[in-house]
């Protein structure tokens, strides 16, 4: 594996408003946290769990956008990501929802239950001192992306009282590191029982008996299991790896798969692989420009060591690291990336690589060693009459086998 | 880009073209398109309506927002008066300005026919211009570009972006740019590289439309290079100008910024939400007097999914709503003007007791604006753009004559 050049990356930090001074904190992390997992990709052994990986983070995704994210989103794949993949379902539903970096993405650590108890202290506190009140109250946006994105899917028939219900499941679901808390426990999650909207609730048709901490668990728990989050994994994974349109057959058998295992993932992968129809596709998938980012790098067996330079990269093609920029995550269709001047930044990147490597890779050789059959003779021959090594290695990375992919 | 670079990059386009079989010369017009122009701005994630255009008139304005709410004209940090009902936020000063020279009209109570509150249905529907989320994988305004003459022979429209949002998506033609920052590749390897594609009817035709657009908003991508990312609305803006003053240039433009989602710490006359406006309105701004007198012709359509809640949520956000505000501004524009049947803010009018209840379906303002300013016929509005929507009547008088 070459290592190109490493840049110098020192920047003194420059006095600014507190904000902009604390996107210069976590900005390092981040880019150093989107370096090793650029390599961890490249250099792995076992590519597939990789993208595994990053296709489970972008199903549970959170936003380096966001300034409270940024600095953490790395942590989050590392912690409730990948320790899961080759696990079940459940756990990683689990871990994800009481991540920091989740609970903050979706605003729900200052969720407050109306009848709470910390909500009636608040009222009290702001009577006597005269004042207007201000209720404390519940934010819906996790409990909503958690049923809508993360598990049933949307138009599997929830309403918005199942949301709003949910939504007071989870109040109490904070970080730790407020006034009060213990310091040692700083930045983890936090339940805050006096928060907790009290009462047995009903979500999507299931009664919870259960009240605090365990209320939530347990609706997490049920819908880990329920056929429609099953049906909504089964696509997706599908999707990603199969075809836009996934044969139907393809996501029952997954579907299959996932509720008779309850969720254990290799299971499901299992069904995948040794599914025919996966393999049988005419016509590969586009790929994200993080997986062809990842292939042109995993072909000419280089990665840059530049953390900005690279971070750039993954930038100027379309797709920074952990910043989908909505919870819904990167979208997973050909035509979310094969736009004209989506396509025209691969090329000059191509390029630009190429330029760099010169002749020290020979794409007559790598092509065959990296396509294998499905190198087209059209490819070959255009590789083979190029002017130059590099030229030859721009047409090969640009070539329409190099930009697809079959399952 | 020299001269000589883009005749060299023409030829390139052109023969990749005859490589992919579609033979026509770009950028020849059969039949002079009309002057309008049309720019889609979406926005998404959730615009607050009720912030960015308050109706401070609205007796129970200030009790139901809370914290959120702004003070009355007149008053530091207070609402830039519309009318005795209506105001825009402080940070809109640009479009406060041309609401006066009766270039902006809004349109307030609107919707979609999505009912529901998810973000991504939402703008399915936003997009795809029908009742309910994917049911077609092809967007109104591509539709409508469709329909009209010439449109089959060019780029009628542009997608500024590295993709091409479902609202551009369908059977029209259509361009996408967005900036790059790095070297150019040479024109040789192009060649090859249009050669390499030529079996590939998808990759050939993406790359001969990048190439001929490369070309165009090149002084755009430089002026990019010092701009930063907040600035990114205002750098895309700016190359969209660069392709609409151009005489055989495309009529219409979509851009999207997102970033509207505001759960949290939204804040009233300052703070995140006002940030965002500030920059939107400056970019608007800057647009107008890159468009120079081509201003007079363009329609900039804003556009969201839907709403978000009335009240305040426990983190001094607001969540998904119902009815959203929707701006028209620009020289073309009849303006001055605000649109909407109010259905008032007090607890029993409120839309499952928590949402701006929508009196006006978004598409009786999209039909309007298509048909005047592009001179979509109603037949088309009703058989392909819209196709279920003919209860639905087009606002008139949106565009001036």
């Amino acid at each position: 594996m070459q290592v190109l050049q490493r840049k110098q990356s020192q920047r003194a930090a420059t006095p600014g408003q507190p904000l902009q001074k604390l996107g210069q904190l976590y900005r390092p992390i981040y880019l150093a946290e989107a370096q090793a997992r650029l390599r961890s990709a490249v250099e792995s052994e076992r590519p597939w769990i990789e993208r595994l990986v990053h296709f489970w983070s972008n199903h549970f995704a959170v936003s380096a956008d966001k300034l409270a994210v940024t600095g953490i989103a790395g942590a989050y794949e590392r912690e409730a990501i990948r320790p899961h993949v080759l696990g079940s379902f459940t756990s990683m539903l689990l871990a994800v929802e009481q991540h920091p970096a989740m609970l903050l993405y979706l605003d729900n650590q200052r969720s407050i239950g109306p009848n709470s108890r910390a909500a009636a202290l608040r009222l009290r506190r702001h009577s006597t001192a005269g004042r207007q009140p201000t209720r404390a109250d519940i934010n819906e946006n996790l409990a909503r992306e958690a049923l809508e994105l993360h598990t049933l899917g949307v138009g599997s028939g929830y309403t918005q009282t199942d949301v709003t219900t949910f939504a007071k499941v989870l109040t109490g679901w904070s970080v730790s590191g407020g006034p009060g808390d213990d310091l040692a426990n700083a930045g983890r999650f936090e339940f805050r029982a006096s928060w907790h909207e009290p009462g047995e609730k009903t979500v999507f048709g299931v009664r919870y008996r259960q009240d605090g901490l365990e209320q939530g668990l347990a609706v997490l728990h049920t819908l880990a299991r329920h056929p429609a989050t099953a049906t909504h994994i089964a696509t997706k994974l599908a999707r990603h790896f199969v075809a836009d349109e996934p044969p139907p057959g393809l996501v029952a058998r997954l579907a299959h798969a996932f509720l008779d295992s309850d969720g254990d993932l290799p299971t499901v992968y299992r069904a995948l692989l040794e599914s025919e129809q996966t393999w049988s596709t005419e016509v590969g998938k586009f790929k994200t420009p993080t997986d062809y980012i990842v292939s042109a790098y995993r072909a000419l067996q280089v990665t840059d060591g530049d953390e900005r330079r690279s971070f750039a990269t993954f930038e100027l093609l379309g797709q920074r690291p952990w910043s989908p920029g909505s919870p819904a995550g990167w979208p997973d269709r050909t035509e979310d990336w094969d736009g004209a001047a989506a396509l025209y930044k691969r090329v000059e990147w191509a390029a630009a690589l190429a330029a760099r490597l010169g002749s020290r890779r020979v794409a007559a050789d790598l092509a065959p060693a990296v396509l294998g059959r499905r190198l087209s003779e059209r490819t070959r021959l255009a590789i083979g009459r190029a002017d130059s090594a590099t030229q030859a290695l721009t047409l090969l990375l640009a070539s329409p086998d190099f930009m697809r992919r079959p399952a | 880009m020299t001269k000589k670079n883009w005749n060299r990059r023409e030829f390139i386009v052109s023969s990749a073209l005859t490589a992919s079989a579609v033979t026509v010369p770009r950028f020849a017009w059969a039949r002079a398109p009309g002057e309008g122009r049309l720019v889609v701005i979406i926005l998404r994630g959730a615009l607050d309506g009720l912030a960015a255009v308050p109706p401070y008139g609205d007796p129970h304005y200030a009790n139901a927002r809370g914290v959120l709410a702004l003070d009355k004209p007149g008053t530091t940090g207070g609402v830039l008066r519309l009318d005795a009902t209506f105001g825009l936020h402080p940070a809109l000063g640009f479009l406060h300005e041309c609401y006066h020279a009766q270039q902006l009209t809004v349109v307030h109570a609107v919707s979609t026919a999505y009912r529901e509150r998810s973000h991504f249905d939402g703008q399915d529907v936003l997009e795809n211009g029908l009742r309910r989320p994917h049911e077609i994988n092809s967007g109104w305004l591509n539709r409508a570009l469709d329909s009209l003459s010439g449109a089959a022979t060019r780029d009628a429209g542009i997608a500024l972006g590295n993709n091409v949002p479902l609202m551009m998506r369908g059977p029209a033609r259509v361009a996408a740019w967005s900036p790059s920052r790095l070297s150019d590749v040479d024109d040789d390897t192009l060649q090859r590289l249009a050669d390499l594609y030529a079996d590939d009817p998808v990759l050939s035709r993406r790359l001969a439309d990048a190439l001929a657009n490369d070309a165009i908003a090149t002084d755009a991508s430089a002026d990019r290079e010092r701009v930063g990312k907040r600035e990114q609305l205002a750098a895309t803006l700016q190359a969209a100008a660069k392709f609409l003053v151009r005489r055989e240039g495309p009529r219409v433009a979509v851009l999207e910024t997102r970033g509207w989602d505001t759960h949290a710490n939204q804040g009233a006359d300052s703070g995140q939400l006002a940030q965002r406006l500030r920059v939107l309105d400056a970019a608007l701004r800057e647009f107008r007097f890159a468009l120079q007198e081509v201003w007079e012709h363009t329609a900039v359509l804003l556009v969201t999914e839907f709403g978000r809640t009335v009240a305040v949520n426990g983190t001094r956000g607001t969540d998904h709503g119902t009815g959203a505000a929707a701006f028209l501004a620009g020289g073309a524009v009849r303006g001055g003007r605000t649109i909407a049947d109010w259905p008032g803010l007090g607890p029993k009018a409120l839309y499952q007791g928590r949402d701006l209840t929508p009196t006006l379906d978004l598409r009786a303002v999209l039909k309007g604006v298509l048909a005047e300013q592009l001179g979509v016929s109603a037949n088309v509005l009703e058989r392909e753009v819209f196709t279920d929507s003919r209860p639905v009547a087009p606002l008139r008088d949106l565009i001036r004559v």
